[in-house]
């Protein structure tokens, strides 16, 4: 299956939906969990503590997959509920939205999961979170000097991913 | 094909009161559709907390590959949830609608104990006529 193309950056990234900077923030979790960016643009209320809020946030996920899983109309074989699912596995779930904002969430195949909230009216922000994903595979992953499994310190990466976001949301 | 798979109505506790089957890939038995049900009442609560705003109420709409996921909830904390076709529109108002034929044919009933499982004749009969005619219409368009 080809997942996201080659790991060349697009050279145009896709269009923006809105205009205007309404992205609140940004969490980059790897497969076990570990919170390896955060970015936060626009937050006045914090509930809880940033670890707390990491946990939540990843556990959150980790049961609308499974939940997703499960509730799909068009397959009859379902897995069970709350069995944990493999990177990449069933994961049909890509955005949610309440009143005050919208969720979108993509995972790749190794588990490196991308989420990104916006203002609720945001459109579809897959092909987004695909270029941040190119993103995080350029700065990130090909930096020799970046530890797989480590938070994310690097200027570049932050200064491009600001710019983007900027432009999309 | 239908445009609705299944309804669900959890009371504010997270106990699913009432689940209804509109043809999809395959029934849930009565035990995963508990889970299912309790799952999301406790993913909408956190997904509150996890708000950048104050004054969240909780996910509207859950988008996936094979179906959307509309969610209302009342004033009284029952949530009524619809799994539908991705892309279906009008959910909302039937949302509305169901909720409608709820306090209609459930509250009003004087046999029916708040909290529990909804065992009512005409609720039944309502809510298949409303379904019904939804189809109908998304099939017209």
């Amino acid at each position: 299956m080809q997942f996201f193309g080659g790991s060349e950056i697009s050279p145009s990234p896709p269009t923006p939906t809105v205009s205007g900077n309404n992205a609140h923030m940004m969490y980059v979790f790897n497969r076990n969990g570990v919170c390896l960016l955060y970015r936060e643009w626009n937050r006045p209320l914090h509930t809880l503590n940033a670890q707390q809020d990491h946990k939540l946030m990843f556990g959150l996920l980790f049961s609308l997959k499974s939940l997703t899983a499960k509730m799909d109309p068009t397959s009859a074989e379902r897995g069970n509920l709350g069995v944990p699912q493999l990177p990449g596995q069933g994961c049909s779930f890509h955005s949610f939205r309440t009143n005050t904002y919208k969720l979108s969430f993509m995972e790749s195949p190794s588990g490196i999961k991308i989420i990104l909230i916006t203002h609720p009216k945001t459109g579809d922000l897959r092909e987004s979170l695909k270029y941040i994903y190119n993103l995080y595979v350029e700065y990130v992953m090909k930096n020799p000097l970046y530890t797989p499994g480590t938070p994310i310190r690097s200027d570049l990466f932050n200064t491009t991913l600001d710019q983007y976001v900027r432009s999309i949301a | 094909m239908a445009a609705i798979c299944s309804l669900y109505i959890i009371n504010k506790s997270g106990g699913l009161i009432y689940y209804k089957d509109y043809g999809s890939g395959g029934r849930m038995d009565t035990n995963d559709s508990l889970r299912v049900a309790s799952l999301w009442h406790s993913m909408h609560a956190i997904s509150q907390q996890l708000s950048p705003t104050t004054g969240c109420y909780g996910i509207e709409l859950l988008e996936a590959d094979t179906f959307d996921l509309h969610c209302f909830q009342s004033l009284t904390g029952t949530k009524f949830f619809v799994v539908c076709e991705p892309g279906t529109q009008q959910m909302e108002s039937l949302l509305k609608v169901i909720y409608e034929l709820y306090t209609d044919y459930v509250l009003k009933n004087p046999f029916y104990e708040m909290e529990m499982p909804i065992r009512c004749e005409l609720f039944d009969i309502n809510l298949s006529q409303v379904v019904q005619k939804d189809r109908v219409v998304l099939l017209g368009r």
